[in-house]
């Protein structure tokens, strides 16, 4: 090298070892942990608090109340139609917080790679991340990564936490449901569920569906604007609507009732889910919202929703009533009732 | 996929069982075989809907609740064998044998694979020339085609490594065992469209003659089941025996015969046992002797087989329509499907499942 070779501290900048594939000493806390950290991850996720390199990421908070948030994401493939593993890590994170009407603000983000990887699938996953967490205005604080051999992960497992603050006077909470409260929910059912089956191959075809990854917090902080009646905020992630409704029908120990004609999809979901056997109402959405709230502020609350990019599908799609209490009715377009129960296990196609 | 819309239209549905309501001058009591019916039914609430006068029972036409305890308990032994790839359609990873089932042995170590046609289990087999691959052949006519497919596709390319278990059976016999027993109350049949769609309806005119019975080849959206049961109450109120198409845009009187062609190529009838009801003769296929290579039930012996029903279970009399499901004292209390003591209440297209995934038993309590 004929260059002066400049010493900042004690980060040695020579040349990083020309590996293209995560291998067990990216985990081991050395060198190529080091530089595995200064390549992918500090430039996507760059932050002061980050930046000092320190055990810890220090944040000052002005809050009296917190929420904090904690997922795990194994999702494989790790891409697919509409996002990825690091998307859903982020705005899975910062949605949990804006559930509770918090306001997200820090993250943290644990890796845990297959030996074997590609650095370049993980060099996409942060800058998936970054492009996520610079929409929803959050930070990634704090990190860690470990590596295993080969076969104990698909590819990467992602976990974080997620901390936000809350306003004064801010209650939201599943055992607010009263009878006579609207139930909304901001768009089309089984997005995701459908586009993950679609790009695993296991549907046997293609489906022409793409994840409905969002984050929600600006969403939730449009309808907080609103001073509208917000009692309960939930996404209904795995398990779907009949899932998270269930819980919050138990919850508040009140009765739910769906109208089945009211309920949004899209043409090629209801189809795939037609060919497979699947009730939409199961699968997994990862940027929707349910909203239960007041009665007198259910069109104030859809008009907020259909004037924003995430909930231009936003749909009324029932009550809440005082019986069948801790139940979920749905009324058939034809007339007729039956009760939505919580998802049973896995979800398995069926024979014919 | 517009038909979708179609044949759920609301209004169309509420006119045709305004109609039934029109026709129906006394009680019928009426049998839709197809356990796939019986989930649109009780999905749908079309039961809810019709006049009192109409009574439905549920069929035995659930392969999966028909298949008997020691074939499953064959199939999870297979699976639990280091060299077996064990295959199957996805909702029989549920169904419980005498102890555990296919989830618990792929827990367990057991590589257990869930396939959406038989033919990937060949292409399996192919990518695995080491192991062993078997796949669980259930069903009626509706997934015989396929199955047979799979035997002489992987007999064509050679492939050693594959043999299907086999659990075939056959609409007729049923109708035969169903309606000459002397407990019978059923007066009209409506026929499972989808088994018609490949056998025709060619065989059934024999059935209505000797039973005295309407048949009526039926559909499964709720358009469909309402008009194929309208049909069956009009000729049961006018004394009509025979055999009535309403499924005509998926069903003609003689069916598929490539289909049926392939079927014959391979399979051949035999004796089987249905669980819950007993032996009928000449009531399943089983592998032509010149496929008997790819027979699982004798390619591996998975030593004696000892069957453990619960006591508590009484799907054989559901699957004959002789109780429903909310009858049975287990029924949502030690029998659940978390915790199922039979198929009925696992299987996609089991009586028991609908009733409690529909909730038809917390309905049936607090009478809306």
């Amino acid at each position: 090298m004929s260059e002066s070779v400049t010493m900042q501290g004690l980060a040695c900048p020579l040349p990083l070892a020309h590996t293209e594939k995560i291998v067990l000493g990216h985990g081991s806390g050395g060198k190529l942990s080091h530089d595995l950290i200064k390549t992918y991850f500090l430039p996507a996720f760059d932050n002061p608090a980050l930046r000092a390199g320190n055990d810890a990421g220090i944040v000052a908070l002005d809050a009296s109340r917190l929420a904090i948030s904690a997922d795990s994401h194994v999702v494989a493939p790790l891409f697919f139609p509409g996002g990825d593993i690091g998307k859903l890590a982020v705005c899975g994170t910062v949605n949990d917080l804006a559930m509770m009407g918090a306001t997200p603000l820090y993250l943290t983000a644990g890796f845990i790679l297959e030996e074997g990887l590609d650095m370049a699938l993980l060099a996409r996953v942060a800058e998936s991340m970054r492009d996520a967490a610079r929409e929803a205005q959050v930070q990634i604080v704090a990190g860690d990564t470990k590596v295993v051999q080969r076969g104990k992960a698909d590819g990467l497992y992602i976990s974080t936490a997620g901390v936000g603050v809350l306003r004064d006077g801010v209650n939201i909470h599943g055992a607010n449901a009263q009878p006579g409260d609207a139930v909304i929910l901001s768009g089309t059912l089984g997005d995701h569920g459908i586009a993950v089956l679609s790009a695993r191959g296991d549907l046997g075809f293609d489906a022409d569906v793409v994840s409905d990854i969002a984050p929600l917090n600006e969403l939730v902080a449009a309808l907080l604007e609103t001073g509208a009646a917000l009692h309960v905020l939930r996404d209904p992630t795995r398990g779907g609507v009949a899932t998270t409704l269930n819980e919050i029908a138990q919850q508040s120990n009140v009765g739910i009732v769906l109208r089945e004609d009211a309920l949004p999809i899209r043409p090629a979901v209801a189809a795939a889910c037609e060919m497979l056997g699947f009730d939409p109402l199961y699968i997994a959405n990862e940027g929707k919202l349910l909203a239960v709230v007041a009665s007198q502020d259910a069109e104030r609350v859809l008009r907020v929703l259909r004037a924003h990019k995430y909930g231009a599908d936003a749909a009324l799609i029932g009550i809440v009533q005082a019986e069948p209490r801790g139940r979920v009715l749905l009324k058939t377009s034809i007339g007729s009732a039956r009760v939505v129960d919580v998802l049973m296990g896995e979800l398995l196609p069926r024979i014919c | 996929m517009k038909y979708l819309t179609e044949y759920r239209d609301a209004q169309l549905v509420q006119g045709v069982i305004q109609e039934i309501q029109r026709t129906v001058t006394r009680p019928w009591v009426l049998m839709e075989l197809c356990g796939g019916q019986t989930h649109a039914i009780v999905r749908h609430g079309i039961d809810q809907l019709l006049p009192r006068e109409i009574e439905l029972v549920h069929g035995p036409g659930c392969p999966v609740c028909v298949t008997p305890l020691e074939l499953i308990d064959k199939a999870l032994a297979l699976a639990a064998r280091p060299d077996v790839i064990f295959t199957s359609y996805g909702d029989m990873l549920r169904v419980p044998g005498s102890d555990g089932d296919l989830f618990a042995r792929r827990a367990a170590g057991g590589d257990v694979r869930v396939v959406y046609s038989p033919l990937d289990a060949v292409k399996i087999a192919q990518q695995n020339p080491a192991k062993q691959v078997v796949f669980f052949a259930i069903g009626f006519e509706t997934t015989a085609p396929a199955n047979a497919m799979s035997v002489a596709h992987a007999k064509a390319l050679g492939v050693k490594n594959f043999s299907i278990l086999v659990s075939h059976v056959c609409v007729p016999p049923a109708i035969h065992a169903i309606l000459a027993a002397p407990s019978n109350r059923v007066q009209g049949l409506v026929a499972a469209g989808h088994v018609n769609a490949v056998m025709g309806y060619w065989e059934y005119p024999a059935l209505a003659e000797k039973y005295r019975v309407p048949i009526v080849v039926t559909g499964f959206e709720p358009l469909d089941i309402a008009q194929g049961i309208l049909t069956t109450v009009q000729m049961l109120e006018q004394g009509r025996i025979g055999v009535a198409n309403a499924y005509p845009r998926a069903v003609t009187r003689q069916g598929n015969q490539p289909a049926q062609a392939m079927i014959q190529q391979v399979f051949m009838p035999v004796d089987r046992k249905w669980r819950g009801i007993g032996v009928i003769p000449q009531s399943g296929w089983g592998l032509r002797p010149e496929f008997a290579e790819y027979d699982a039930e004798t390619r591996f012996d998975v030593g004696a087989i000892k069957t453990n029903e619960s006591p508590l279970c009484i799907a054989g009399e559901i699957l004959q329509g002789l109780k429903k499901p909310h009858h049975c004292p287990a029924f949502a209390k030690q029998c659940t499907p978390e915790h199922p003591l039979g198929a009925t209440m696992v299987s996609n297209e089991g009586a028991c499942a609908a009733y409690y995934k529909y909730g038809r038993h917390m309905l049936l309590e607090n009478a809306p």
